[in-house]
């Protein structure tokens, strides 16, 4: 099954960087974006990556690959393909910290997170709670949520 | 002599307990007001080049900024108040003309607001519009003289008379002329997108038409200006109607001039002239010095679009445009847009933007009742425009006897302006009067074309309201029917030229 995807709209893309904003709110434990930015537990890292060059600039992330090469240089499987959803998801756990996964992502989107060594951070479409933070948040909707067939979600 | 500096309009509240540091701040103030320091790990805020235009109190994810007026006062003086202080400040430092954008922002008297609409009891009922039909829809252009028909037999007749052609909207609200270039194409595109979704019409200005804005030309009124920039026969034949423009409300008898730095290539193409040289609309059309002249233009157009599409004329609201307007309509022009003296501009000299026209409220009114005494009302359908922030302006100009309501600045504040009237800088930082391909992106057409038609939705459900209060089911029944309105706090004069009653007379 194909999942859902995080399509980009660059021509839109104001540049804000608030879509790491809420990634990393999203991951935090508490939620709560002054907490997990002012407070004194670990600040989670962000899976998005942003690019900027001149007036252009993006947020991509994971794109989840139908052949997902991360998927297929797990060592340990930690990294895994959800068989209902179609999502790539990454198991903590499980995960020895070879970075194999950074190294052949074809889109360069999932993140070393240094503080806890072995751990990578990747998208996992906020899983957790109804809707991505970042496409609910993006104020211009540059990033938008599509479907199986394409078409686009709406919270 | 201390050195003169920025004045400082604006003063940044940061709150500290709720600032994350995310620098979202930095990265979208195009006056670079917001920075961060690396060494003490700080933002900090330039207050002097703050502008007021909120997108950055609007983006904070924390609500930590607050922008709040100086409160660093001069002393008290009713005469001399810290506005004039500092235009003096601002010229003698300068030597220049003050520009400004948007429009009037002096506290002239709003007759809007000195009037009020009535409603049916007991002796008229009133209608519920959410359960009877209710109609806005308007037509604009010229009506025959007279209706001649022929009788073929029983219940069937021939209608003989020929009807030109007429623009039909669903809302007698349209969006007013804003030119690619004075504004961007996404804040063009978004006009033009939710004109076309709402059944109305959007004015593509002095700008031509950009050819990202061909599926939308149906519902476009295409302008001609003393410059004549992008006019050629396939925009005269792609758009719904044409208007010749002679002035405008924020600046009555004063050209344009979009300075060379913002002639793109996109824009040079649409308007047809040199990339990178200045757009300079002259002060008045060279070719017309009379309302013969006038006529001849009208008729020019006419035989292009082979007398299929009406064609107007849209003048500043002034002394005389009562004489002016009856002049238009005798010239053949197929309706006049007046524009008050509240309208708004993308660049005008704040001494001509504040003091140069009327009221639209008064223009309205003497124009209808000069045209109805001549005889001639039924040849043009009269336009208003310039500072329309309500429904309720809106239902009151059409019982004053205008036939649509232009908007203009209404529409921006939808698609985000906050009226700082910096639009002349061309760093706007909703996107919407600048051209850098940084800005102009923070308008998404789609979001803009969706929050404008949610406006006319929002409008038009106000107006029916208005209407069936009064007892009436179409806006036709309402136009220029002025026993609808009652002037409050108006003297003798005001209420002649406006020809109201005052609150209280009865019919």
């Amino acid at each position: 099954m194909k999942p859902k995807r995080i399509i980009i709209k660059e021509e839109y893309c104001i540049g804000c960087r608030l879509c790491e904003v809420y990634c990393i709110t999203q991951h935090s434990p508490s939620r709560n974006i002054i907490k997990t930015y002012k407070g004194k537990g670990p600040k989670p890292v962000s899976g998005i990556y942003f690019e900027e060059k001149g007036s252009t600039s993006f947020a991509i992330q994971c794109r989840h690959c139908d052949e997902a090469p991360c998927v297929e240089n797990c060592l340990t499987g930690a990294m895994y393909k959800d068989k209902k959803t179609g999502m790539v998801l990454h198991n903590k756990k499980r995960c020895i910290g070879c970075w194999m996964c950074v190294m052949v992502c074809p889109v360069g989107v999932i993140k070393i997170d240094y503080k806890e060594k072995k751990i990578v951070s990747k998208c996992d479409l906020c899983i957790d709670s109804e809707f991505p933070a970042c496409v609910e948040h993006c104020p211009n909707e540059a990033i938008e949520l599509v479907n199986e067939e394409g078409k686009k979600i709406e919270k | 002599m201390a050195k003169a500096k920025n004045i400082t309009e604006f003063i940044i509240e940061r709150d500290e307990r709720r600032c994350i540091k995310c620098q979202a701040c930095v990265r979208v103030c195009a006056s670079d007001v917001h920075s961060y320091d690396d060494e003490s790990q700080e933002l900090l805020s330039d207050n002097s080049r703050c502008v007021g235009c909120h997108f950055c109190e609007d983006i904070c994810p924390t609500g930590a900024l607050t922008i709040k007026r100086n409160p660093s006062a001069t002393k008290d003086n009713a005469h001399w108040t810290r506005d004039y202080i500092y235009r003096i400040v601002k010229q003698s430092t300068t030597g220049g003309i003050l520009l400004t954008g948007m429009g009037n922002d002096k506290q002239y008297k709003n007759y809007f607001e000195h009037m009020v609409l009535n409603a049916a009891q007991v002796t008229n009922p009133s209608i519920d519009p959410l359960r009877e039909p209710m109609e806005l829809r308007t037509f604009i252009g010229r009506r025959p003289d007279r209706i001649r028909y022929e009788k073929i037999k029983e219940n069937k007749y021939i209608l003989k008379e020929s009807i030109s052609n007429l623009l039909h909207l669903e809302i007698p609200v349209m969006f007013s002329a804003m030119s690619f270039g004075s504004i961007s194409l996404n804040a063009c595109k978004s006009l033009a997108k939710a004109a076309f979704l709402s059944g109305t019409y959007w004015n593509t200005g002095e700008g031509g038409m950009h050819r990202n804005l061909y599926p939308y030309a149906e519902r476009a009124i295409v302008q001609i200006a003393s410059g004549r920039f992008g006019v050629n026969t396939e925009y005269l034949e792609r758009a719904a109607a044409v208007e010749i423009k002679i002035g405008q409300g924020a600046k009555p008898g004063i050209g344009g001039h979009l300075p060379g730095e913002k002639v793109s290539e996109e824009i040079s193409l649409t308007r047809m002239i040199p990339e990178g040289t200045d757009a300079i609309s002259p002060a008045p059309h060279h070719d017309i010095y009379s309302i013969e002249d006038l006529r001849q233009l009208i008729f020019a157009i006419k035989e292009v679009t082979s007398y299929k599409k009406p064609v107007g004329v849209k003048i500043a609201a002034v002394h005389n445009v009562a004489p002016i307007a009856s002049g238009i309509v005798r010239a053949g022009a197929d309706f006049v847009t007046i524009d008050g003296i509240r309208g708004g501009t993308g660049a005008a000299p704040l001494v001509i933007r504040d003091n140069v026209g009327i009221p639209i409220e008064l223009a309205v009114a003497v124009v209808d009742q000069r045209l109805r005494d001549e005889g001639i009302r039924n040849q043009a359908s009269i336009i208003a425009a310039g500072g329309f922030k309500t429904s309720a302006d809106i239902v009151k100009a059409i019982a004053l006897g205008a036939d649509v309501v232009y908007i203009g600045s209404a529409a921006l504040i939808a698609l985000g302006c906050h009226l700082c009237q910096k639009c002349y800088t061309g760093k706007c930082n909703w996107g919407i009067a600048t051209q850098d391909s940084y800005l102009t992106k923070r308008l998404n057409p789609d979001i803009g074309a969706e929050r404008l038609c949610n406006l006319l939705k929002a409008w038009a459900l106000e107006i029916k309201e208005m209407l069936g209060g009064m007892g009436i089911n179409a806006i036709e029944s309402l136009r220029g029917n002025r026993e609808q309105l009652r002037g409050i706090d108006l003297t003798e004069t005001e209420l002649k030229l406006l020809g109201i009653k005052y609150a209280g007379e009865a019919w």
